[in-house]
Order: structure tokens, then sequence, then C-alpha cells
């Protein structure tokens, strides 16, 4: 053995079982006293649900919109100055445009990659405010919102609408003429609301639409202002969430006072870092290969043109779709004008619809009176009322949103736009108002059924010496047997009724 | 060691390293790695293909192909390492009670109602100045910042550049004369001089449509707005402010895109199908001794959708 090798191991044994990493740890440790916390957060225990990766996928689409977006700054001028177009998109050339559309179509065009990126910019923002939407119907129908979660509710809540008004900014950016329309009726909307609305588009918009100032502006506050809260508060959700711990389903093992699951080292960090690469990756195939909001076929926004049979982005369908199918009723009286057809669907409405949804823990706690700590969650058949509720609301939203197509509905189905609009206004009051009664029975009977929130067994068939056949069900699964299933106490407004028969023990009151 | 009892949680620091929790999910782990294995490879193979296409200036959905393709399959490799050939678990963790005892709730109330209260009611003229200059600071910062952001609306809400006299010109600045139009026809106009500007063509926007006599219904105090058939109205729709853009020549209706207002052309304008709630307001029309189109006046009422102010 020669002595250089020698020496490498004395070195090497020097250091102890851990080797470098034990080194560095100890001198972190000796500054900044991290091996404590550290070593908890390393065993921190994720459940293993797979609706649990709903939000994940809004905070990873989230990340790629932060990456695309700092490239497309690099790219983008937040001017509204007229420029004479010469860059590589033949039609559009010798065109007077502002610089917000040139270096938009420029960049799409002129820059490596660029039209890969506002793609991926496009859908990551579409599908952020769709996973938002459906980890939020995750959280309510399970009943992932009671106490203690209430604020994490709030939070992610306020995430949401911040999500859906950058969304619409940054729709708004390259100055096209389906994004200066859409802007045209948001400051329509603005200007509807009694007393201030003038004032408040005037300030808005600095000064009667569509001005110079929009386009810096929603510049600013598209990829700094409202990032920058959307950032905070995801520190935050994710703060509550690792002081909270995780909610979790009903299982072997899992109690109000526990969190079964996988450890974040490694076992969890694997698979969610995998999960960021998917989502990047799933947005990145959809960048590639499915167009999506081409400006260049819009063309400039003039403000005396307008193109036919667009939508905006589905998150603001709902608002167009109210806006569509609300009647013509305008309110005069002692001078002043209240645009009712205006104010109700896109002011009013909304309001409504989102304060319900930041009152709703207090609210159910108030009419069940149910003030306990749950971190258990509900299947939604276990509690109708409350399913039915949001399954109505739901629909209704849903219905809204289709009612944002009706000429291309009209069109397409060869029917009169008279009486699609109508159909749109009967459903928006007839589907909620059925949704309710259906999405109750429905589980009421799931809840009743005997293999509720059990695997189905098999059926086995033996054939006996004498050529019987008996059919027999298997034993459950061991961890279907629910002898786990400690129900939390059963409210009164959300479940009117204890059910002995239905398999599930329901705790005394 | 039974299916059951390895499926029942432990704790990940009372475990032994021969536990059943600790060992691979896979049933057939080496399969799992090579598959894993594949994905890594594909990935790598991507992001080389990225790279030349990003070398060669390749399109975009090539580029996109590639960097997708690679993360795609990154992500599937690492996901199925860690679900199938790490530690299986199921592991427990116990929650903490978050909340602090009633004495430790008590003495931080204590703090602040006793301590701190204490300090504002020795101090009650100190502390009523200090909410006055907070209060002040606020109104003193808050309503400048929010004045700068834009102009009153006042007057501008109500008028347009359009004045008597004014020609109508179109998009290029060519003012219309009255044999530009066949009836039926129908040109987007502007004040002349303002076609250019922002408030031109965001305010001031009107349509001119020729219409045949016999169709035309004069409104009351209009006999003399719509000479040889030549009709105006304002392009503001008055649901929302969308220029009314589309023209249904055989109704003689306006249609606005955004949302399925119609305006009866023939019959003031007036809404006939959809959320608009008022009729596009008409702009007066004479022509002059030369066959041109002017206005006699500005509008008559505000243009555009409903607000406050409007009487």
């Amino acid at each position: 053995m020669s002595e250089a090798v020698a020496t490498k191991r004395a070195k090497r044994e020097a250091l102890g079982p851990y080797g470098r990493v034990g080194n560095v740890i100890n001198e972190l440790d000796e500054r900044l006293g991290i091996a404590k916390g550290g070593r908890t957060f390393l065993d921190k225990i994720f459940p293993d649900h797979w609706s649990f990766m709903l939000g994940e996928i809004a905070l990873y689409s989230f990340v790629v919109l932060l990456a695309t977006g700092v490239f497309l700054t690099f790219y983008y001028i937040p001017s509204s100055a007229i420029v004479t177009y010469h860059g590589s998109y033949l039609p559009l050339q010798g065109q007077h445009v502002t610089q917000a559309y040139a270096s938009s179509v420029d960049l799409s065009f002129g820059v490596r990659a660029g039209l890969l990126m506002r793609q991926m910019h496009h859908w990551a923002c579409d599908i952020f405010v769709g996973s938002i939407v459906v980890h939020m119907a995750r959280v309510f129908f399970t009943g992932a919102f009671r106490k203690p979660r209430e604020a994490n509710w709030t939070v992610g809540l306020t995430l949401l609408i911040l999500a859906i008004g950058n969304g619409f900014l940054g729709y708004s950016l390259p100055d096209d003429l389906v994004s200066g329309t859409g802007l045209r009726i948001a400051y329509s909307i603005m200007e509807s609301i009694p007393l201030v609305g003038t004032y408040l588009a005037f300030f808005v918009f600095g000064g009667n639409f569509p001005g110079t100032s929009m386009i810096p502006r929603f510049f600013v506050l598209h990829v700094l202002v409202i990032p920058l809260i959307i950032l905070g508060l995801v520190g935050a959700h994710l703060f509550l969430l690792v002081r909270q711990k995780h909610t979790q389903f009903h299982g072997p093992g899992r109690t109000e006072n526990n969190v079964v699951g996988s450890p974040m080292f490694p076992v969890f960090m694997a698979k969610t870092t995998g999960f960021l690469f998917l989502v990047a990756g799933v947005i990145g195939l959809l960048g590639a290969f499915a167009q999506i909001n081409p400006i260049w076929q819009f063309g400039p926004y003039d403000a005396a043109r307008i193109s036919y049979a667009v939508q905006p982005d589905w998150y603001m369908g709902f608002l167009d779709g109210a806006l569509r199918i609300f009647p013509a009723w305008s309110f005069h009286s002692f001078g002043h004008t209240i645009p009712l057809e205006v104010t109700i669907p896109a002011v009013v409405l909304p309001g409504i619809i989102f304060n319900l949804a930041f009152a709703w823990p207090a609210l159910e706690r108030k009419l069940t009176g149910d003030n306990a700590m749950h971190h258990l969650l509900d299947r939604p058949s276990f509690r109708p009322k409350r399913t039915a509720a949001g399954a109505a609301v739901l629909a209704f939203l849903i219905i809204l949103f289709i009612g944002s197509s009706t000429d291309v509905i009209a069109n397409f189905m060869h029917l009169s736009l008279n009486s699609v609009l109508w159909g749109m206004r009967v459903l928006t009051f007839v589907v909620p108002i059925i949704t309710y009664p259906i999405a109750y029975y429905l589980a009421k009977e799931m809840q009743r059924a005997p293999g509720a929130g059990k695997r189905k067994t098999a059926n086995v068939v033996t054939r006996s010496a004498t050529g019987e056949y008996i059919a027999e069900a298997a034993p459950a699964y061991a961890e279907d047997v629910h002898h786990e299933l400690e129900a939390t106490p059963v409210p009164t407004f959300i479940e009117p009724e204890q059910s002995s028969d239905n398999g599930v023990r329901t705790a005394p009151r | 060691m039974s299916e059951k009892t390895s499926r029942t949680p432990v704790s990940l620091q009372s475990v032994r390293e021969s536990d059943p929790h600790l060992q691979p999910a896979a049933k057939n782990p080496i399969v799992v790695e090579r598959v894993i294995a594949l994905n890594f490879i594909a990935a790598m193979l991507s992001f080389v293909g990225f790279l030349w296409a990003y070398i060669v200036n390749a399109q975009a959905w090539k580029l996109g192909a590639t960097f997708g393709g690679g993360m795609t399959f990154l992500g599937i490799g690492l996901i199925a390492w860690g679900k199938y050939l790490m530690p299986r678990g199921p592991f427990v963790e116990e929650r903490h009670i978050l909340s602090s005892t009633q004495d430790e709730r008590n003495a931080m109330s204590d703090a602040i109602v006793k301590r701190g209260g204490g300090v504002i009611q020795r101090r009650k003229f100190l502390g009523g100045l200090l909410g006055g200059s907070m209060a002040l600071v606020g109104a003193a910062s808050i309503w400048p910042l929010l004045r700068s952001l834009g102009p009153l609306p006042k007057g501008t809400l109500f008028h347009t550049d359009w004045r008597k006299g004014s020609y109508a010109v179109d998009q290029s600045g060519r003012r219309i004369h009255k044999n530009d139009l066949a009836v039926g026809s129908i040109v987007t106009v502007f004040p002349e001089g303002k076609q250019n500007t922002d408030n031109g063509q965001a305010v001031d926007q009107t349509v001119i449509i020729r219409i045949s006599n016999e169709d035309y219904t004069t409104q009351k105090g209009r006999e003399s707005w719509a000479p040889h058939g030549y009709v105006a109205y304002s392009k503001l729709c008055t649901h929302l402010g969308c220029p009314v853009g589309l023209y249904e020549q055989q109704l003689q209706l306006l249609v606005c895109p955004c949302h399925q207002s119609m305006f009866d052309v023939t019959n003031g304008a007036l809404p006939n199908f959809g959320p608009a709630p008022r009729p596009l307001p008409q702009l007066p029309l004479y022509i002059d001794a030369n066959g041109y189109i002017r206005a006699q006046s500005d509008f008559h009422e505000p243009v555009g959708p409903g607000f406050w102010e409007r009487s």
C-alpha cells in the first residue's frame, strides 16, 4: 500500500462516519443552529393522496410563469408610442402599431425561443388559474377549510383573485385587437359603479379610455406589484401548511392527532421535484404544439375596430357570460344613471360569489355549531348539504361560462341567437336549482351504500364436491375495515340525521 | 411479517434498518430501475436535441418538443424513483398542539392590555395626537397619490370632438362626399383632424350608413338630421363601449360583436336585442354646398356606456 493511499484513508477517517456532509452540517450548525429544525424538516410527513398534488400544479405552474415571464420582460416594451412595424412578419410591414404590440410580435418571431416562451407563459397562466380552482374545489368538498385552517382558505381565495386579475392584465399587455377590446370592457365596468365609477376609471386608466398610461401602468402591476403579492401569499400559504400540518383522509392508523404518508426527504422531495419537471414539461409541450393567442393574426389594437367571435381567457368567461345574458335594465332617475345591466352581472355578482366563498368557513361554523378542530377530511358524500351547495354554485358558474359563447353556439348549432340567449337565461336558474337536490340525494345514496368509502371486494365463486356453486363476497381489505374511522362530531346543517346502517360509525355529539 | 403489519404506519424515528417500511414499494425493483434509466436517457437526448434546435434556430415547435419532452421524461423518471424505489412507508408523525396554555394566553393579553394600554391611559392627550397624526399622514399621502393618477372626469364624459361644421372623414382623413356611399353602405368616420388621435378613435368614432329613405322612420325633433338617407350614429355600444362593428345589411341592424346588442338603424338605432339599454346616440348631419357630409353639432347626449353622472 502506497503512502498516498494511506494518508487519504486517514484523512477520510478523521472526518467521521458522515464524511464531508457531516463536516458541513457541523460548521453550519455552530453558526446557524440548523440541525434540530433541519432534521424535523427532513422528517416532515406528506400524505400520499393524489388530490394533494392539485395545489402543487398551481405552485409549479407559477414557477414556470415566473421563469418565462422574466424572459419576456427582456424583450417586451411597455409603451403606447406609435412606431412603424418593420419586423419579420410580412403582413404587418409598414403598419403603424404601438411599441407594445410591435415588441410582442418581434419577441415571437425575432427572438430565439421567444414564441415558445410566450405560448408557455400563456398556457402556464391558464393552468395556474385552473389548478387553483380545482384545488379549491378539493379543499371545499372535503372540508379541509374547517378550523383551524380558515386563514389558509382566505389566503388561497385571495391568491385566486390575484391570479385572475394578473392573468387579465397580462393578456392585455400585447395591445392586440382582442386584448384592447377586453380593456375597453373593463373600463366600462369600472365606469358603471355608482357614485365613484368614472373617477375610478379615470384614475386607473389615467384619463379617458384608452390614453397612453394604461400599458406602462398595467405592465408594472403585472410584472412587479401583483407577482410580489402572490409570492408573499404563496409563502404565507405554505408556512401555514407546514405549521398546521396537512389534513388527511381516513385510513388505517390515521387519526385526528397524526399525519400518515411519506417523509420530506428523500421520498416526497423526489416526487415533488419530478412533478415540477412534469408540469414544466407538459406546459412546454403545450407551448410547442397548441397555439395560443396568435396576436399577429388579431392585428394591433385600434379603438374603432373590433373582431368577431373572440372570447376572453377561460377564467373571465363567467363574467362575460353574465354580461351577455343579463337583461338591459338600466336605471335612471333624479338626474343619475345606474347601469344595472353592467353593475349587477359584472360587479355585484362576482362580489357576492367571492364574498360568499370568503365567508363560507365562518358561515358553516355558524350554521352547524361545529367549532371543533378538524384534521381528518370528509368524504363529500358524508356531507350532502355542503356538497350540494358547492355543486350548485359550480353549476351556476359553468352555465355562465357557457353563456360567454352564445354567438358561437348559435352559429355552430344553427339556432337563432334569441333562442340561445333565452335558453341560457333559463338554464342559469334551472341548472343550479336541480343540481342541488341531485347532488344531495346522490350523496345520501352513496353514503348509505354498504361499500361507501371502501374498495370493492371480489365475489368468490366456489364449487362444492356435489357440484353446487356458492358465491361469497371475499373479506374486505384490511385497511378498508373502518374501525379507525372515528367520525368527527357531525353537524346538523351538513348532515341532518345519523344513520347507523351505512357501515360508518358516527361518534356521539 | 404479515401484509397488515407492514401497512401499519410507523414513526420514522423509531424504525429499524431491516423494517419493511424502508424497503422499496416495487415488487420488481430491477425492472423499475431500467424503466427509470430509460426515462433519464431519453431526457438527456431531448435536452441535447434542444441545444441543437436552439443552435440551428429551429422552429418553435421543435424547441418546445425537445424541451417539454425532456422535462416530461425527467419528471416521470424522478417521480417513479420516489414512488417505487424509495422507502415505501407509510410513516406517521404526531401533530403537536399549536395552542398555548390559558396562562400563556393571559400573559400575552396582560402585556397588551395592562402594559400597553396603561401607557396610553396615562397619556390620553398624547394618544389622541398620535392618532390624529396617523390619520392625517394617511390622508395626506393617499389622496394626492390617487389624485395624480388621472384627471377628473368632469365634462369629458359629456362631449366628443364633433363640432358644428366638422367634416366627416374616414380613418385615412378623406372627407366623405354624398356620392361616396351607395344605399346600404356603411363607413366609420371621425371629425376631421381627430382621426388619428386616441380620443378621436375611442370616443368620436361614428358610423355613417346610407339607408333608403322609404325605410327610414324619422324621430321627432330629428327631421333634418339624416339628409339623403345619410344617418350617423355613435359607434360606441351603449352596453360596454365596444365598437358596434357589424352591419347586418338585410335587416338594417348594427350588431355589437362583444355581447350581441342589436340596433335598428332605420328607427333611431333603438336596441331591439341584447343587453344594451339605450339607442346609439345620433349625430345630426348636413350636406354642404360642395356635397360633403358635415356635422350640425356634437351628439346631444353622452356616447358609450352608462355612468352615474349621466342623466
